[in-house]
């Protein structure tokens, strides 16, 4: 018999249960529907416990590299510490070192820590005000670079967190950051492969963090880059990434502008179709889509079409927080 | 290796699921497919893509269920999770489509024409329920 704890309550499990069955029976809450391993409603993480191979069938490899499991296929071979997904976060303090505009709209923040913050490039994490008001913000940087986390903050219409953070926050102040979350990443392994890279707007911020991870983990398959907004002025980092266009022979940046004022070295049209028309042929690609949500389900079933498999296709869609009136 | 005896046994006794190549085949199988039946206009309207990963792991259930794997679903599962199609007008046209693509998906991957009978037997055995008659 093993032994599952779920934040300070321990829960036995019997030897013919899966874990489900027995938070189930032990009256945990936990979501979950098909029982099978279909629908994936049960997924639940063990940080400390490497899960029986046969629980994780069918995730994505992120996924699997952060101990997520199905807890219906879960036949428990050791005591395990579960993390469900809704349960609270830790959050650590860290303190405002930068913060500049990157464009009219977009603030570059910069946010320091005592200890390393453990990430991978791509992942986000959730900012706290005082007051307790929580947004999600990808990070733009990778865990190599010292202590700190970069984000890209757009300011939005009437949006109470960005409006704080773009009006009020200044160098020096400190900001609660929760764990990183997220399964948007890269993975060094088949470095010769293809990777797409699709963002609108602040979505090259985990983009960012991917594309750096890759070139340092001497990624040597074709790397494109596509980043699209409506106007010029909304896209940002365009001479940074130029010249590492100059610097890396495998890598591509194409920005792209879907309304009509396109200046010479952009593209014209929507970033997700100029990318979907520019690559013959994803078979054996890795994609990365990020920003608007229609965006990026819309390409996931293109990039799947055009051949990428599904296991292979990463997406983190920017749902906007709807401000209660 | 245990004794051979009991290989023998195994192999006499070996499951479609088995034979066909196990999981593996179900992942080559999978997305092959279901490329078809996305492109396919007669039945695309019926396969809801708005979360890709989802509906991936459904095919797989699919094709699992298709070559005698391990499964439990049972007749009304069949029922309940495709009621709502039938009420979108889902009938024997349209099963017929997804029969020819697991054809297909099968010559694609060369699986052998006595494994693809088993296989096509087993899916068509669901027809009744799929289509709550």
């Amino acid at each position: 018999m093993v032994k599952l704890t779920i934040e300070e309550n321990t829960y036995s499990c019997q030897p013919d249960e899966t874990v489900l069955d027995a938070l189930l029976r032990e009256n945990v809450n936990i979501s979950y529907a098909c029982q099978k391993g279909t629908c994936h409603s049960c997924m639940v993480r063990s940080p400390d416990t490497l899960p029986p191979e046969a629980a994780q069938a069918g995730l994505k490899n992120t996924l699997k590299k952060r101990n997520y499991f199905l807890a219906c296929l879960c036949h428990p071979e050791q005591d395990m510490i579960i993390k469900l997904p809704d349960q609270s976060e830790f959050y650590t303090e860290g303190t405002v070192v930068v913060n500049e505009m990157l464009n009219r709209n977009t603030l570059l923040l910069i946010i320091a820590f005592k200890d390393a913050f453990e990430f991978n490039a791509g992942q986000f994490v959730n900012l706290q005000r005082a007051d307790g008001l929580t947004r999600s913000y990808s990070i733009a940087n990778t865990p190599q670079q010292s202590n700190t986390l970069e984000f890209h903050i757009r300011r939005l219409a009437s949006g109470r967190f960005s409006e704080w953070l773009h009006d009020e926050i200044k160098a020096g102040d400190t900001i609660a950051v929760s764990e990183p979350r997220g399964h948007c990443f890269y993975l060094p392994e088949r470095s010769e492969q293809g990777i797409l890279l699709v963002g609108t707007g602040t979505g090259l911020a985990p983009l960012a963090g991917i594309l750096t991870d890759a070139l340092a983990h001497g990624h040597s398959g074709p790397i494109y880059l596509f980043h699209g907004s409506r106007e010029v002025e909304d896209l940002y980092r365009i001479d940074e990434m130029r010249q590492l266009v100059e610097q890396h022979q495998n890598f591509h940046y194409i920005p792209c502008i879907s309304g009509n004022h396109v200046p010479e070295g952009f593209t014209h049209g929507r970033v997700n179709e100029v990318a979907l028309a520019s690559l013959a042929d994803l078979k054996g690609w890795r994609v990365f889509l990020c920003g608007h949500p229609e965006m990026v389900n819309q390409t996931k079933t293109m990039a799947f079409m055009k051949g990428a498999s599904m296991g292979d296709i990463y997406a983190d869609a920017f749902h906007v927080t709807q401000e209660k009136k | 290796m245990t004794d051979t005896l009991n290989n023998e046994e195994a192999n006499m006794s070996q499951t479609l699921y088995e034979r066909i190549g196990g999981e593996a085949a179900v992942n080559a199988a999978v997305e092959l497919f279901y490329r078809k039946v996305l492109n396919d206009y007669r039945i695309n309207r019926f396969f809801d893509n708005s979360d890709m990963d989802k509906q991936i792991a459904k095919q797989k259930a699919f094709f699992t269920m298709a070559f005698g794997g391990p499964n439990n679903y049972t007749g009304r599962d069949m029922r309940n999770t495709h009621a709502h199609l039938v009420k979108m007008g889902l009938d024997d046209s349209h099963f017929d489509a997804v029969m020819e693509h697991l054809g297909a998906t099968l010559v694609e991957l060369n699986v052998p024409a006595n494994l693809i009978a088993e296989a096509a037997a087993i899916a068509e055995s669901t027809r009744k329920d799929v289509l709550g008659k």
